[in-house]
Formats: C-alpha cells, structure tokens, sequence
C-alpha cells in the first residue's frame, strides 16, 4: 500500500499541470460566485459552504480519470493485479494518493476561499473540519466509479452520472454541518455521520475496486 | 508445469483457437506463432491468468487456475503489450516500481546493474517520457534479467528491440531454461535460442464455427 502511494504521489506531483489544473479550477469558480451573485455580506454567508462544498465535489470529479485511466492504458494496472501482493492494498494506496493530492489542497484551502464569502472564524473551521472528513469519501466513492468505467467508451460523462448521486449524501453532511454552526448549533451530527460514512468506505471500498478492476482487465 | 486442458477462446463470434492441449515442462520454451489476430496475445493473457477462457482450463504445477489466482501470482512474469512505464519515472524508479509489484526485494545495486548490462547506464535517471521505444522496452528486458519468477510470458517480446537486444534476450531465456524456468513466448521472428529447448505452437485460426 505505502509503495503504491508513493509511486502515485510522485507521479501527481512531477505532472504538475494537472495537479494544478484542477486546484486552479477549484480556486477560480469558487471565487467567480461572489462575483455572479450580489455583494451582499448576507447572502453570500448563506451561499458560501454550498458553493464550496458543491465545487469541491466537482474537482474531486474532474479529477478521477487520473486514478485508474493512465495505469489501465499503459499497462501498469495488469502488473499490479499480476502482483502477488494482495490488489486491494495496492488500490488503497493509489486512493489515499488522489485524495492526498486532491482532497487534502481543496480541504486545506478552503478557510482562505471561505474569506471570501465572509464567513467567520468557527464556521470556516467547520468548512475545513467537513471537507476533511468528507473529501476522502469522495475520492472513494469516486474510485468505484473510476474502475466500473475503465475500459468504455465515453468513460467521462458515464463516471460524472454513476458517480454525482452517490455524492449528494456527503454534500448534504458536508454542507449541513456548517450550516448548522452558522445557526449557532453544534456540528457533531453531522461531522458524526460523515465520519461512519468515510469508516464504512474505508472497510468496503478496496474490495469493490479490486473487483471492479480484475473485471475492466479480464 | 503449465499445462491446458481443451482451452477455447473466442471473440465475438469467432472462434480463435479451440480444444487446445498444451504442455509446457521445465526448461522449455514455448514460442507461439500465427497470423495477426489469431489470438496469440489472447492465449498468453488466458496463461497469465489476466483473461477467463471461453472454455477449458489452465493448470500450473497441476492444480486448476482460474484468473489472478494467488498460485500463479506468485510465478508468473507478464511482458505484455503494454509497456507499464510512467512517463513521469526515471528508466530506474521504472524498473523499481517492477521488482517491487513482484516482491522481489533487491539492492539498489542490482537495479543499476541490470540498466547497464542492457545498455541503458546512460539512461538511468532520464524520465521514460524521453527514452526511444527500443530503449523502453530494454527497461523491459532488465526486469526479466532481475526476476526470480518460475513462468514467463513474453508477448512480442522482440518488437523495436535491435540485433544485440536480440542476442541479449536469447541468452537470458537460455539462462532461464537452463535453470528450470518455463517461457511461453509470442513472436513473429525466430529466436536465437537452443533449438533443443525450444517448442512452438502455430495457431492457423478459426477451428470452428458456430
């Protein structure tokens, strides 16, 4: 798991375009919002953690064909499923490597866009909390649909449809946790279930991906 | 010992190759010959254990195996078509990545021999992005010389490679049956290997219809 990790988190980062592209298009429409919308401190409170989290989600989109696309075509993922070591490990490690490189910046960066849509202190430290718990769920959740569509054609569109639903309950948490400490309530129930939600991922999803991945290669 | 019992593939509705038996011991090489598209790659895919056979079965060391069973995962070295180098690594984090998926634990040392005995020293620290195909597919060629694996399984293994690499290869799968391993190859040119070792299969094409 460590060595499929490091691999794929020297890989991202010696392709810096990519890693760049999608953090770019994460900064540049978050702060394009407070642009299209009014000005008003208000408004922009109520939109803030909704904007955020919902484009958060869309990087973490745009950026799943780099898990499993560029190993399927250029052979590596055969070797790693020829590979005596047992498979799911080895896709854990590449999962924790796309949220290390995606998740992790858009968590991180998210209090200093979250200025921007003047939210305060204890909520924008909620944003981050819940990006945090939330964001690898997503790079799961995303990794099945990565694996169920390697191999066919128009893979893009099919992993935007198969994966968005099964995004919206940790938008819906995400989102509500910091909703609720703008409301002057406590998060924990929220930040609770996105945190059984990322434990029962974390239990489940290796096998499912390995499953899905000896299927794409037979 | 790889054998297979009445094997059958098929594509769409034609049929490759059917009622195959094939017997492979230690020490043989097994060299595949036939026309484009007459399912050699499919068959070498099948004895990997990548692919499921339409019908019959493969056996290793006597014992049924279905695909990615852990029994052949632990003997087999697949050189497909694919090159399974990152643009983005150097030839030697390239060949690192290699031992390591086999679990064959090895020197730094040893990787920086195998570079230079198939003539990549040069090489070494140059991402594979920038390697011409022969010399990306000698990266391929020092991954055998450094595996310990019982079973190889070469696809095409001569494509872009020059006339020494082709000497080169001959030996190394000379030294490989000389020591009890077992290859199964596919190729259109012949090899510069012992005749004695050496057996071939010729797959003509369509054996049946229906």
């Amino acid at each position: 798991m460590g060595w499929a990790l490091a691999r794929d988190v020297r890989i991202a980062l010696r392709s810096k375009g990519e890693l760049g592209v999608e953090l770019l298009f994460y900064v540049i429409v978050v702060s394009l919002f407070p642009l299209a919308t009014s000005p008003s401190r208000e408004t922009l409170a109520t939109l803030g953690p909704g904007v955020l989290w919902t484009i958060a989600l869309l990087a973490s989109l745009l950026s799943l064909s780099r898990l499993f696309a560029a190993d399927f075509r250029d052979g590596t993922l055969e070797q790693i499923a020829l590979s005596p070591r047992p498979l799911a490990a080895l896709v854990s490690g590449k999962m924790m490597a796309h949220w290390l490189t995606t998740g992790l910046p858009v968590a991180l960066l998210a209090p200093l866009l979250g200025a921007q849509y003047a939210l305060d202190g204890p909520v924008l430290a909620t944003l981050m909390g819940s990006l945090l718990l939330g964001t690898p769920i997503l790079s799961l959740i995303g990794a099945v649909g990565a694996a169920l569509t390697l191999g066919t054609r128009g893979s893009g569109s099919l992993l935007a449809l198969l994966v968005l639903p099964l995004y919206a309950p940790v938008l819906i948490f995400g989102a509500g946790a910091v909703d609720a400490v703008r409301a002057g309530m406590s998060a924990a129930p929220h930040l609770s279930l996105l945190g059984a939600g990322l434990l029962l991922a974390i239990v489940a999803v290796p096998f499912a991906v390995a499953a899905a991945v000896r299927i794409a290669l037979d | 010992m790889l054998e297979t019992h009445r094997l059958a593939a098929r594509r769409g509705y034609a049929w490759l190759f059917a009622d195959l038996d094939l017997c492979v011991a230690p020490g043989e090489v097994l060299v595949v010959t036939g026309p484009n598209g007459s399912g050699k790659t499919t068959l070498l895919r099948i004895l990997a254990g990548l692919a499921l056979p339409t019908e019959g079965e493969v056996r290793w060391q006597g014992e049924r195996v279905g695909p990615f069973d852990a029994r052949l995962r632990e003997c087999v070295a697949f050189n497909g078509h694919l090159p399974a180098l990152k643009d983005e690594l150097t030839a030697e984090e390239n060949l690192r990545a290699w031992t390591t998926l086999e679990a064959n634990l090895l020197t730094p040392h040893a990787l920086v021999d195998a570079l230079d005995a198939v003539g990549l020293s040069a090489q070494r620290a140059l991402p594979a992005r920038i390697l011409s195909q022969g010399q990306r597919r000698r990266i391929g060629l020092a991954r055998l010389r450094l595996s310990r694996r019982v079973l190889w399984i070469l696809d095409e293994p001569l494509t872009a490679l020059d006339h020494a690499a082709i000497d080169s290869l001959g030996a190394l799968l000379d030294a490989h049956a000389e020591g009890g391993g077992l290859c199964v190859l596919a190729s259109h040119q012949s090899l510069p290997i012992a005749a004695s070792r050496t057996r071939s299969l010729a797959l003509a094409g369509a054996a049946r219809a229906d």
